[in-house]
């Protein structure tokens, strides 16, 4: 398989760190934020950022959650697969509060169109943030764009940009790949 | 796992293994949206389902009409009390007027076994079985193996007893099918009269001794005596069926054990089960009927996602 990686390991270190130090600049405490990764790959990018607030920035139990959108999502029975959802994980109420939704990379945007109906759910947020680890440039299909974003891309519709997360061997990384029967 | 392996829920004995588990995947998810303080969700919004129910309800149907709004279906509600079928119309009829308003499922309650099975032949539309006379009741099936894995975790191995009216119970039946199909042990306790002589050759152990069958058993799914499909005399009395088979709380304090008691309403309290056991801490009656809303919701989620795809 042709993988190209864009981010290595020590990229990718530094680019999170960037990434939560842009969020206290905005949040300070982040007493009335609550931070949600998009399941099921947000999770991980979530959890990364909320190690590095707690161990670099000394700032722990920030509220956060994982929600998973697939009952929100505007090609159920479009797909070929079933959706079988992940699970969600949130038991919080959003109401009045600065929400940042997180998720590894940005394509059409219609995953966040899903979360911003999806959101609603738990309440009404005072404003929703958007942090994204790979910005895909021009594949847009909703007028959707990062509050925080880790790095931008530029790939044809036949790649795919993937985050590997294996803090055990291979360490994190990005990379693209060609699809075979892209 | 994909898809369910039918384009109709007529009953558990068309599914499989695969069908199940990934029916009680889907309404892990579905249970926790019901539990959010906004219980809805979109995914359903453009399929109109009829809810035809052509004997009483409380419980199925309720359940089955909210499952419907919490995936934001349209839904058309029915019941032959106050329909043209007082006035001669033949079931296909009835339905096929239904369809022509452009419905999409039907989720059908009739008195007669095997009217779901003709109308999946006959009517193009998704048909789910909400009880068919004394034949299936798949919906009930899936939702008390769901609350018994809750109990008790995967049912492979363990002893699920089934005490009451077995003749006349479409709910017995879908039970043994979905149990089997887990690899559980089945076994039904009640008066000869009350069981039916086929269940042998479905290897269901049948047991006459309330308190024996009790002593073996992991979980107890106690059914109403149905005297309403009884036309004749099955036993001598109410009052000597509660004394050898209703559950009072004198039997389960004899078994010095914990049993999961189950029942799928209505309750009469104080024939097959007392009210004090019906409402004690081994009951998960209430339980089962909230675990309804999500296994409707799992069932119609995936039927829609297999029949509907554009």
């Amino acid at each position: 398989m042709n993988k190209k990686v864009i981010l290595d390991n020590n990229h990718l270190n530094i680019t999170l760190d960037r990434l939560a130090c842009q969020l206290t600049e905005n949040h300070a405490d982040f007493k009335e934020t609550i931070l949600v990764g998009l399941q099921p790959r947000g999770k991980s990018l979530c959890e990364k950022l909320l190690n590095i607030l707690k161990n670099k920035y000394k700032i722990s139990s920030v509220k956060h959650g994982f929600l998973d959108i697939t009952f929100f999502r505007d090609d159920f029975r479009r797909n070929k697969d079933v959706l079988i959802p992940n699970e969600t994980d949130f038991k919080l109420l959003v109401e009045n509060k600065k929400v940042v939704f997180i998720d590894d990379v940005l394509y059409t945007g219609r995953t966040i169109r899903a979360a911003l109906t999806a959101i609603e759910s738990f309440g009404r947020p005072k404003a929703i943030e958007l942090l994204i680890l790979v910005d895909r440039r021009f594949s847009r299909e909703l007028p959707i764009q990062p509050d925080y974003k880790g790095v931008q891309v530029d790939v044809y519709e036949n790649q795919k940009v993937n985050v590997k997360w294996d803090d055990v061997k291979e360490g994190n990384y990005v990379y693209i790949e060609n699809l075979m029967n892209g | 796992m994909d898809n369910l392996s039918v384009d109709h829920l007529l009953g558990i004995k068309f599914l499989n293994l695969d069908d199940l588990e990934l029916i009680f995947q889907t309404a892990d998810n579905f249970k926790e949206v019901i539990n959010r303080p906004i219980k809805k969700v979109p995914s359903l919004r453009d399929i109109t389902i009829a809810n035809l129910f052509f004997e009483n309800s409380t419980r199925t149907k309720l359940s089955f009409e909210l499952a419907e709004k919490r995936l934001s279906a349209d839904v058309l509600n029915f019941s032959s009390s106050q329909s043209s079928v007082k006035k001669g119309e033949s079931l296909i009829d009835t339905v096929n007027n239904i369809l022509s308003m452009k419905v999409d499922m039907v989720v059908i309650r009739h008195s007669s076994p095997g009217a779901p099975q003709l109308l999946s032949k006959k009517v193009n539309a998704t048909i789910i079985n909400a009880g068919d006379g004394a034949h299936e009741h798949p919906t009930q099936a899936l939702l008390d193996s769901y609350s018994m894995r809750q109990q008790i975790g995967n049912l492979r191995n363990k002893n699920i007893l089934i005490v009451g009216d077995i003749v006349h119970s479409r709910v017995a039946l879908s039970n043994i099918f979905a149990l089997q199909l887990q690899g559980a042990n089945v076994k039904v306790c009640g008066p000869n009269t009350l069981i039916p002589k086929y269940l042998k050759d479905f290897g269901v152990k049948v047991e006459t001794d309330l308190d024996k069958a009790l002593k073996w058993c992991d979980v107890a799914n106690m059914l109403r005596l149905q005297n309403e499909r009884m036309s004749e005399s099955f036993f001598p009395s109410v009052r000597e069926y509660k004394k050898y088979y209703g559950l009072n709380m004198e039997r389960i304090q004899k078994l010095g054990k914990d049993i999961v008691i189950m029942h799928p309403g209505p309750i009469n309290r104080g024939v097959e089960i007392t009210s004090e056991v019906a409402d004690s801490n081994n009951s998960i009656i209430l339980d089962q009927v909230e675990n309804g809303v999500a296994i409707r919701m799992a069932v119609i989620y995936l039927l829609a996602k297999k029949n509907f795809d554009r």
